[in-house]
């Protein structure tokens, strides 16, 4: 079974469209809660979008819907024009709990083919493939170790890589350095930027850091309070060649941060209910 | 040095033990207590001989079959009602109920299903000694982490990897801790099985002694017993140590931090 | 550690089978399970000599169960296990925590432990018969011996669990060793300790009925042993399903009681670390 699928030219990747998401009341006579209200955007093949919202905001909701692992209560989700039921077969998740997605029983590198192995490749491939991913992250000779010998951000890249060695069309990233220390998450950032441009991935990035999130994406998507709607649609136009210390100082990503965190700091007062936007605001 | 001090641990008590028992049978000497070195000679005498071959290694066999059997189905049980919600609900009061018979009361029973045979003895040992296994297994299937579980969904691992990647693996610090245990019910249970109606066995030796006033014989066969229990308890620790090498790795990182 | 496996399972397991819907699929898989008996036993597809019909062996149970004779034996049976589990208790928490609490006698007695503990209690019925006979005291010598082992490792794993942060703080505040035992050591070592009562308690119980079966001890075990000599099928079944339901009330009374120590425990702590 091939893993490489060609994408469709010129139609979006991804589509969402008036997703809504109820968990039913934990107890009989609870409440219902409505995590998500409205969602509705497009992803375009090989873009790198980030998403961003105040915490309770349902990024990590939406995120588990798009990857199928929570069936939406409504709405239209699509990827690559199918309907997602359940985890598609082009798809990656890295979680962020990198500690407890990584099995502890098995080395790097067979944690890195495992999902290559269930796919079906031959014992040849599933060895080159996950050879040549562990280095595109920096962990050539870390294979024979196991996760828990490893720092927590090195158990991030091997996530990284295993999803990269699945060679996924769109890889979903749930907050996936937030519980890494700062310098460890300038590398790794970096390092996402780097697979995104080799590899030509879509990738979806869910974060609650504002700076990370204009400093990757081309995009990011501002989510409203719970129930939450798309507060803001931002277009990132800095540069293509993105940098720690040049980027980071650059005036205009202080401007686009400036608003981003406005907008934040308006979502956080705004739900379903009171926001008076699903407006695509130019800065 | 430190060999030294680790060997001195090793065997200082035991040594005052074995002094102080054998100054009691010097000073105050009792029928029912043997002295160090006849219960030494006795016990090379009595099981070196052909009884090794009638009674120990039968008994032995016989134990390990158990034992097998109750892993066996431990597990296999065990991952089934674990991963079925429904079927785990319909079935846990049965089995808090069969787990809580003591296993020896159901030897009467067994004889008469089964007649006296060494097939009755090795399911006598099956049934009490698989609980542990069981019920262990069910809690570790029950416990595998979230995380990992949605990870294995969203890479659409087969059925089957998932089993032996995922869950096993994942259970099998608690199923080993529900084997520790079995292993010692196990051994009463052999033991217990050859009380009655039968005519060879090392329970059934050991008792003879005791109704024969053999008193030395049978303080060997009590110490044999305690040396077959022990022996269970090494080779499983070594069989522990292999399997879950990762987890006490893992474990020794988290004591660290 | 493998304790420490057994203690959190047990917990997990506490909460979540104390929930509503769940007891309806229990009671139909017990239903289940007593039709299935009763067709098998009545249409003769096992033997009915050796399988009596359920109805029949819940009707003899219910005829034990007025019948004050029986509640004699059961009393006889709890009062041996019920001494035993004392005896054991006590000699198990003070030389556990002498153990458990000193590095020195821990390392000393390793060995000599590891020795004896694997030493299954039956072992000891020869001996036992020697002393005592059939008094009830034989039974005690077993039920003792097994409980005690259960209690005394748990003590010790407690003991050894101590945070050392929080015993150095205790010293440095030249807390004496009795006040550190109070305060640093029985805490950590509580949940331990209900985890070995309430295994000992299981393993009591076990060593009660069969040191009655195979001695002729006075109790539940010496009835049972009675109607197989007897051939009295019927009755030994109903026996079995009384020795079974004890079983489960003394393992649900022990998990109610850990539940409710450790929860009262969890409150203590939180307050002493405040």
């Amino acid at each position: 079974m091939s893993l490489d699928t060609t994408p469709t030219a010129s139609s979006p990747v991804l589509v969402v469209e008036g997703l809504r998401k109820v968990y039913p009341a934990p107890t009989p006579g609870g409440e219902a809660v409505e995590a998500i209200r409205d969602l509705t955007f497009t992803i375009e093949q090989g873009q790198l979008v980030c998403i961003v919202g105040p915490s309770g905001a349902g990024k990590t909701t939406l995120l588990k819907c798009i990857a199928g692992l929570l069936p939406p209560t409504g709405g239209k989700l699509e990827l690559e024009g199918k309907r997602i039921s359940g985890p598609p077969r082009t798809m990656a998740v890295v979680f962020q709990e990198y500690g407890r997605s990584l099995f502890p029983w098995m080395s790097v590198q067979a944690n890195v083919e495992l999902p290559l192995k269930s796919a079906g490749l031959s014992k040849a491939e599933r060895h080159t493939r996950s050879t040549e991913a562990l280095e595109a992250v920096g962990l050539a000779d870390a294979g024979s170790k196991y996760p828990w010998q490893l720092s927590g951000g090195m158990q991030q890249r091997v996530a990284i890589a295993r999803a990269v060695a699945y060679r996924p069309q769109i890889l979903l990233m749930d907050e996936p350095f937030a519980a890494v220390d700062a310098q460890t998450r300038a590398d790794l950032e970096d390092l996402v930027r780097k697979l995104w441009k080799e590899l030509g991935v879509t990738v979806l990035f869910v974060t609650h850091d504002i700076d990370e999130s204009v400093y990757l994406g081309q995009r990011v998507i501002v989510l409203s309070n719970r129930p939450t709607v798309v507060q803001d649609d931002v277009t990132i136009d800095l540069p293509d060649e993105r940098d720690q210390l040049t980027t980071r100082s650059d005036a205009r990503f202080t401007e686009l941060r400036h608003h981003i965190y406005a907008e934040i700091q308006r979502a956080k007062g705004n739900t379903g209910d009171t926001n008076d936007a699903s407006q695509r605001r130019a800065v | 040095m430190k060999l030294l001090k680790s060997f001195l641990y090793l065997v200082s008590l035991p040594a005052i033990l074995v002094l102080l028992w054998w100054i009691s049978t010097i000073v105050n000497p009792n029928f029912y207590v043997p002295t160090p070195a006849e219960l030494v000679g006795t016990f090379v005498d009595t099981w070196f001989s052909d009884r090794f071959w009638r009674d120990v290694l039968p008994s032995i066999g016989r134990l390990f079959l158990g034992v097998i059997g109750s892993i066996v189905f431990g597990v296999v049980f065990g991952i089934l009602i674990g991963s079925f919600r429904t079927l785990r609900r319909l079935l846990e009061p049965l089995l808090e109920f069969f787990r809580a018979i003591p296993p020896p009361v159901m030897l009467p029973l067994l004889m008469i299903v089964m007649g006296v045979n060494w097939r009755m003895q090795v399911f006598v040992i099956i049934f009490g000694s698989v609980w542990p296994v069981l019920l262990n297994t069910v809690e570790g299937v029950r416990a595998t982490d979230e995380v990992q579980r949605e990870t294995s969904r969203s890479y659409r691992l087969t059925r089957t990897d998932r089993l032996r990647y995922l869950i096993l693996p994942a259970a099998a610090p608690q199923i080993m801790a529900g084997v520790r245990q079995s292993l010692s019910i196990a051994l009463i249970l052999m033991v217990i099985s050859e009380l009655w109606y039968t005519s060879s066995g090392l329970g059934f030796t050991i008792v003879q002694f005791q109704r024969n006033f053999a008193i030395p014989e049978m303080w060997s066969g009590i110490l044999l017993l305690g040396l077959i229990g022990l022996g269970l308890a090494v080779i499983f620790r070594y069989a522990e140590r292999y399997i879950l090498r990762w987890y006490h790795g893992l474990r020794e990182v988290q004591r660290e931090s | 550690m493998t304790a420490v496996i057994n203690t959190l399972s047990e917990v997990r397991r506490l909460r979540r089978t104390s929930r509503g819907g769940g007891a309806m699929l229990g009671v139909v898989g017990v239903a289940g399970f007593l039709a299935l008996w009763e067709i098998a036993s009545r249409t003769g597809l096992v033997d009915a000599r050796f399988v009596p019909a359920a109805s029949d062996v819940l009707v003899r149970f219910g005829q034990y169960v007025i019948d004050r004779a029986f509640w004699r034996d059961v009393g006889d049976t709890m009062l041996s296990w019920a001494v035993g589990l004392l005896i054991a208790a006590v000699a198990g928490i003070v030389l556990g925590f002498l153990i458990g609490s000193s590095r020195f006698l821990e390392r000393f007695t390793h060995s000599t432990i590891e020795f004896l503990r694997p030493v299954p209690s039956v072992a000891l019925i020869p001996l036992a018969v020697l002393l005592f006979g059939t008094k009830m005291q034989s039974s005690l010598l077993l039920i003792v011996y097994a409980a005690f082992w259960q209690i005394l490792l748990q003590v010790i794993y407690g003991a050894k669990d101590v945070d050392p942060v929080a015993d150095s703080t205790a010293r440095s505040y030249g807390l004496s060793r009795l006040q550190r035992v109070r305060h640093v050591v029985w805490p950590t070592a509580l949940p331990y300790l209900m985890t070995g009562l309430r295994l000992a308690a299981a393993v009591a119980l076990i060593l009660a009925i069969t040191a009655e079966m195979l001695i002729g001890a006075p109790g539940l075990g010496k009835q049972i042993a009675l109607t197989r000599e007897s051939g009295d099928t019927l009755s030994m079944y109903a026996l079995i399903l009384a020795a079974g339901l004890i079983g489960v009330v003394i393992n649900l009374v022990a998990r109610f009681v850990e539940r409710r120590v450790l929860a009262w425990h969890t409150s203590v702590r939180m307050e002493l670390a405040g």
